[in-house]
C-alpha cells in the first residue's frame, strides 16, 4: 500500500504558521510579539537540532556553541560594519565553517555516536570558558568589547538591507524572525525530500549499507552538521536582536541541555516537533522564572530525565501515533540506539 | 593476457593470534558463477569483507581488473562495482522496500531513472507487492531479497552472496537460485553457503576453505564426492 | 635550573590534577561504556560535602578523604539504583539522564546554598624551589593522584572483586554465566566511580573556588582525558593525564587556563582523528 503523500501535510503546517505569522499581531500587543520573537528564535534552533539529530543521526550535545558563535559573531561584526546586512550573512556561514571543521575532526576520525556527544559537548563548555573570562578593555575585536561574563550589551538590531538608518522595530523584527522560520522549515523540508536527504536519512538507518552502497558517510554526515551550525548561528543572531544584548550563557550546560529537551519533548524524528517543544519548553521557562521556589536548572534536569526514562521518542510522534498520520509518511524511528555499546 | 575480474595473491587476515585467513590465492574471470563452502570459521566471510574493505588485510593483496584495492575504503570499493549482500542482512530497517532499492539506484542515476530501475529490481526479486512495507517488519528471507535488490539496482560487476538462501523456505530457495543463474548472466558471482541443496542448483565451479586456507577448487561434483571435502565437513550432512 | 624544576614541579601537579578529576569517571567509562554526564556535579558535591563539614568544625582531611567519598558514594548509588539501571545498553539514553542529572543537581544545591562561592585556604603552605615559590598543597595532590592510582590498581590486580570486575568489563554475558551479576557489579562500579570523585572533588576544594556551576569549569578537561585514555583504565587515564597534563601546563604557562583548556581540546581533536578509540584503542590494549 503505498503510503499517502507528504506535502499535504507540509502544506497544512506552512498554512498553520502563516496564520500565526499574520494573525498573532491581531490578537496580541507588542509585549506579546516580542515575548513570541524569542520563541521564535528558540524554534530555529530546536529545528537545527531536530534536523541533525533526528534525520541525520548526529548526537550533538553542543548546538548552543553554533547557537553563541552566531549570536556573537553579529554582535561583534555589526559593531564594527554599522550595517547589518553583511554581519547577518556571517551569523550563518561562520558557524557553519566551524561546524565544518569541527566535523571533519569527528566524522572523518569515524568516531562512535556517543562520542560526538561528549566532543560536541566539551567544545561548547570551553567555549564557555573562553568567552567567559574575556571581561576587560584587552578583548575586543575591532570596536566591539567582548566583555567576558558581563555580555555585550547595546547590539545594534537588524536594519533594512544597507540602510543603517533604519533599524528594524520590534514588529518588523517579529515578521523577519516568523519568517526566516518558516524558510527554514520549508528548506528542510526540500533538503529531507532531495536525493541528499534521502542519502542522510539511510546513512542513520545503516550506516554500513550506505558504504557498501557506495556513499561516503562522512561527507554526508559533515555537511548536514555544517548545515545545522548554519541555522543554529542564524538562531542566534535573531536572538541577539531580540535582546539586543549577548552574554555566554549562551554557550553554557543549562542552554545545551534545552536544546536537546526542546526536541526531545516536542519528538524526534519530526520538524514539527522540535518547533513545537521549543515553545512548550520555553513557555515553561519564562513561568519558572518568574516565581522563586523552583530553579529553571532542577526543573529542566527533571524534564529531561522524565522523558529519557518514560517517553523517549516525545510529544509529537506519541500523538501521531494515535491519531491520523497528517504530517508525514516517512516513519523514522525513536531515539537512533540500535548499536552495539561500544566506545 | 586477459585481467582476471578480481585475484586475490597471498590474502591474509589475523586478529589478535589467530590467523583467520592464511595466504589466499584466488581468482575469478568477468561473468563466472564461483561457490565458495567449507565448514564454520573456516575463513568465508573474512575474506569476503576483505574484498569489500570491511577489514583491512594484514598481509597480500586484491586486484580488482588489475587495480590494486587492498585496504581501500568501503564505499570506493563499491564504487568500482562491487556489490556485497552481507551474512548479517544489511539494509535500511525503518524505511521501505521501495527506499532500500531506490537510495541504491540513486546514487549513479537521475531520479527518474532510479525508480525505473526501482521497478524492474522490485520485478525481478518477485517484492513488487511488498514494496512500502517497512522492511525491519519483513521475514528474513523477504529481508535477503530487499539486500539483493538492493545490490543488483548498485549494478556491479561483482556480486558477494553470504548465505543469500539462509532462512528460506524450500519455495524461496529455488525462486534464489533462478535469480541467481539469471544474475549470472552478464555480472559475476561469489556465493557463500551451507546449503547443499542450493549450491547444487547453481554451481559450476566450487572453491572449498578450510581453516583459513583454500581446500580444493574444482567443479562441483568433484567437490561434492571428494572424500577430504567430506571429512573436513563430518558431522554434517551434505545433502 | 630553578626555573625548570619548577616548571616540571608544575606539570607533575597538572597531571595529577587530571588524574583525580579523571579516574571516577574513567573507572565507570571502563565498566560501563558510558560517560557519565553529572562528573561534574560529582565533583562538586564532593566539594560541598568537604567545605560545610570543615567549616563545621571536621578536619579538612578527614573531610575531603572520607566524608566526600562517602557522600557521593551513596548519592552514585540512589542514581544508579533510580535511573542508570533502567538504561542498560542505551548509552545515549544513558548520558541524557546523567545531563538531566548534572541540570537537578546543580539545581537544587543553588536552591539550598544559593550561588555564591566558598572556600577553604590551602593548608600547608608554600616552599621554596630555588627563587620561586610552590605550593605544597600540590605536593599533596601529587601524591594523592599516585595512590589513587595505585589502589586502584593493586584492587583490580589482587582482590577478588578486581578480577570479578575485569572479568564482567571484558564479557559480562560470559561472567554472568559463572555466577557473577553484572547489575551488581555495574552498581558496585559505579559507587566507586563516584566515590573516586567525590573524593577529588573534596581535594580540590583548597585550590578551587567552591560553587554549584563549579562542575563546568572541570567537566571539559575530565571528558577529553577520558576519551584520550581509551577503555583501560589505569593506563588509559595515566597516559591521557600524562599527555594532557604537559600540553596544558605548557600552554597555560605562556597564555591562561583557559586557553590551555583550549590547546587540551585541539590535541583531543587531532589524537582522534588518528587514534578514534584513544591511546589505550590502538596501544596496551590489554592493559587493565
Amino acid at each position: 500500500m503505498k503510503p499517502r503523500p507528504a506535502w499535504p501535510g507540509l502544506c497544512a503546517v506552512l498554512a498553520a504558521m502563516l496564520v500565526v505569522m499574520f494573525g498573532l499581531p491581531l490578537v496580541t500587543g507588542l509585549f506579546g510579539l516580542v515575548q513570541a520573537t524569542v520563541f521564535i528564535a528558540m524554534a530555529v534552533l530546536a529545528l537545527s537540532q531536530g534536523f541533525i539529530w533526528g534525520y541525520g543521526g548526529i548526537m550533538s550535545f553542543g548546538q548552543s556553541a553554533f547557537f553563541g558563535l552566531g549570536g556573537y559573531t553579529y554582535a561583534v561584526a555589526v559593531m564594527n560594519m554599522g550595517d547589518s546586512t553583511i554581519p547577518f550573512f556571517l551569523s550563518i556561514l561562520l558557524p557553519a565553517a566551524f561546524a565544518a571543521l569541527l566535523g571533519y575532526f569527528m566524522f572523518y576520525g569515524r568516531i562512535s555516536d556517543a562520542y560526538v556527544g561528549v566532543i560536541t559537548l566539551t567544545v561548547t563548555v570551553i567555549l564557555f570558558n573562553v568567552v567567559n573570562s574575556t571581561a576587560g578593555d584587552v578583548y575586543h575585536i575591532g570596536n566591539a568589547p567582548l566583555g567576558g561574563f558581563n555580555g555585550m550589551p547595546s547590539v545594534p538590531p537588524l536594519n533594512m538591507p544597507g540602510d543603517p538608518s533604519s533599524p528594524l522595530d520590534p514588529q518588523q523584527l517579529y515578521y523577519v524572525c516568523m519568517g526566516l522560520l518558516v524558510l527554514v522549515y520549508l528548506m528542510l523540508h526540500l533538503i529531507l525530500a532531495s536525493k541528499f536527504g534521502r542519502v542522510v536519512v539511510a546513512i542513520r538507518e545503516n550506516e554500513t549499507r550506505a558504504m557498501l552502497l557506495g556513499y561516503d558517510p562522512r561527507l554526508y554526515k559533515l555537511l548536514v552538521f555544517a548545515i545545522g551550525g548554519g541555522i543554529a548561528g542564524l538562531a542566534g543572531c535573531l536572538f541577539t536582536n531580540w535582546g539586543g544584548f549577548i552574554s555566554p550563557t549562551v554557550f553554557g550546560l543549562s542552554q545545551s541541555a534545552q536544546i536537546i529537551i526542546f526536541v526531545l519533548v516536542g519528538g524526534l524524528g519530526t520538524l514539527v516537533g522540535p518547533i513545537l517543544g521549543a515553545v512548550a519548553i520555553e513557555y515553561l521557562i519564562t513561568v519558572i522564572g518568574s516565581q522563586q521556589t523552583f530553579n529553571a536548572d532542577l526543573i529542566l534536569g527533571v524534564v529531561l530525565v522524565a522523558f529519557v526514562l518514560l517517553v523517549p521518542q516525545g510529544v509529537v510522534p506519541v500523538l501521531r501515533g494515535m491519531t491520523l498520520r497528517v504530517f508525514s509518511q516517512r516513519r523514522v524511528a525513536a531515539l537512533p540506539e540500535a548499536k552495539p555499546v561500544r566506545p | 593476457m586477459i585481467v582476471p575480474l578480481l585475484q586475490t595473491s597471498g590474502l591474509t587476515m589475523r586478529f589478535d593470534g589467530v590467523t583467520a585467513v592464511d595466504a589466499v590465492d584466488f581468482t575469478l574471470g568477468e561473468v563466472e558463477l564461483r561457490c565458495l563452502i567449507g565448514p564454520n570459521g573456516a575463513g568465508k566471510s573474512t575474506f569476503f569483507k576483505m574484498l569489500t574493505g570491511q577489514l583491512k588485510p594484514s598481509a597480500g593483496a586484491i586486484k580488482f581488473r588489475g587495480h590494486d584495492i587492498t585496504g581501500a575504503k568501503t564505499h570506493e570499493i563499491a564504487r568500482r562495482g562491487v556489490g556485497i549482500k552481507t551474512q548479517v542482512p544489511n539494509v535500511f530497517n525503518g524505511l521501505s522496500v521501495h527506499e532500500n532499492i531506490f537510495v541504491a539506484a540513486a546514487r549513479t542515476h537521475s531520479p527518474n531513472r532510479a525508480r525505473a530501475m526501482v521497478d524492474e529490481v522490485l520485478t525481478r526479486t518477485g517484492l513488487t507487492d511488498i514494496a512500502w512495507r517497512t522492511v525491519g517488519q519483513l521475514a528474513h528471507g523477504q529481508r535477503q531479497w530487499v539486500e539483493i535488490g538492493a545490490v543488483l539496482a548498485q549494478e556491479p560487476d561483482l556480486i558477494l552472496l553470504d548465505e543469500p538462501a539462509a532462512g528460506m523456505t524450500y519455495d524461496e530457495v529455488v525462486r534464489t537460485s533462478e535469480l541467481i543463474r539469471e544474475i549470472n548472466r552478464t555480472r559475476a558471482l561469489i556465493v557463500v553457503e551451507h546449503d547443499m541443496q542450493f549450491v547444487r542448483m547453481i554451481a559450476k565451479t566450487v572453491t572449498v576453505f578450510n581453516q583459513g586456507r583454500v581446500l580444493v577448487e574444482d567443479n562441483v561434483d568433484a567437490v561434492l564426492t571428494n572424500q577430504t571435502v567430506r571429512d573436513v565437513y563430518l558431522g554434517k550432512r551434505a545433502a | 635550573m630553578a626555573l625548570a624544576a619548577l616548571i616540571g614541579f608544575n606539570v607533575l601537579n597538572s597531571i595529577a590534577a587530571l588524574v583525580l578529576l579523571s579516574i571516577g569517571l574513567g573507572v565507570i567509562f571502563g565498566m560501563m561504556k558510558i560517560i557519565n554526564l553529572a562528573h561534574g556535579e560529582f565533583l562538586m558535591l564532593g566539594a560541598y560535602a568537604t567545605v560545610i563539614t570543615t567549616n563545621a568544625g571536621l578536619n579538612l582531611f578527614f573531610a575531603m578523604l572520607v566524608v566526600a567519598p562517602l557522600f557521593v558514594g551513596a548519592v552514585g548509588l540512589i542514581v544508579e539504583r533510580g535511573i542508570i539501571r533502567f538504561l542498560y545498553g542505551r548509552m545515549i539514553d544513558t548520558m541524557l539522564a546523567t545531563w538531566g542529572l548534572s541540570l537537578f543537581l546543580v539545581g537544587i544545591i543553588t536552591t539550598i546554598f544559593g550561588t555564591t562561592v566558598k572556600g577553604v585556604a590551602a593548608p600547608f603552605g608554600g616552599f621554596a624551589i630555588g627563587r620561586y615559590q610552590a605550593s605544597a598543597y600540590s605536593v599533596f595532590m601529587i601524591v594523592m593522584a599516585a595512590a589513587v592510582l595505585l589502589g586502584i590498581w593493586a584492587t583490580l590486580r589482587f582482590t577478588r572483586f578486581g578480577l570479578i570486575a575485569r572479568a564482567t568489563m571484558q564479557n559480562p554475558d560470559m561472567a554472568a554465566a559463572l555466577g557473577v551479576s553484572p547489575p551488581r557489579i555495574y552498581m558496585a562500579t559505579f559507587v566507586l566511580g563516584a566515590a573516586l570523585t567525590g573524593l577529588a572533588g573534596g581535594v580540590l576544594v583548597p585550590v578551587s573556588g567552591v560553587a554549584p556551576t563549579m562542575g563546568a569549569a572541570y567537566i571539559a578537561r575530565a571528558f577529553i582525558t577520558v576519551i584520550g585514555g581509551g577503555a583501560a583504565i589505569i593506563t588509559g587515564s595515566g597516559l591521557a593525564s600524562a599527555l594532557f597534563g604537559f600540553i596544558d601546563q605548557v600552554v597555560t604557562f605562556q597564555t591562561t587556563p583557559v586557553f590551555g583548556e583550549v590547546a587540551l581540546l585541539i590535541s583531543a581533536l587531532v589524537m582522534i582523528r588518528i587514534l578514534p578509540q584513544g591511546i589505550t584503542g590502538r596501544f596496551f590494549r590489554r592493559s587493565l
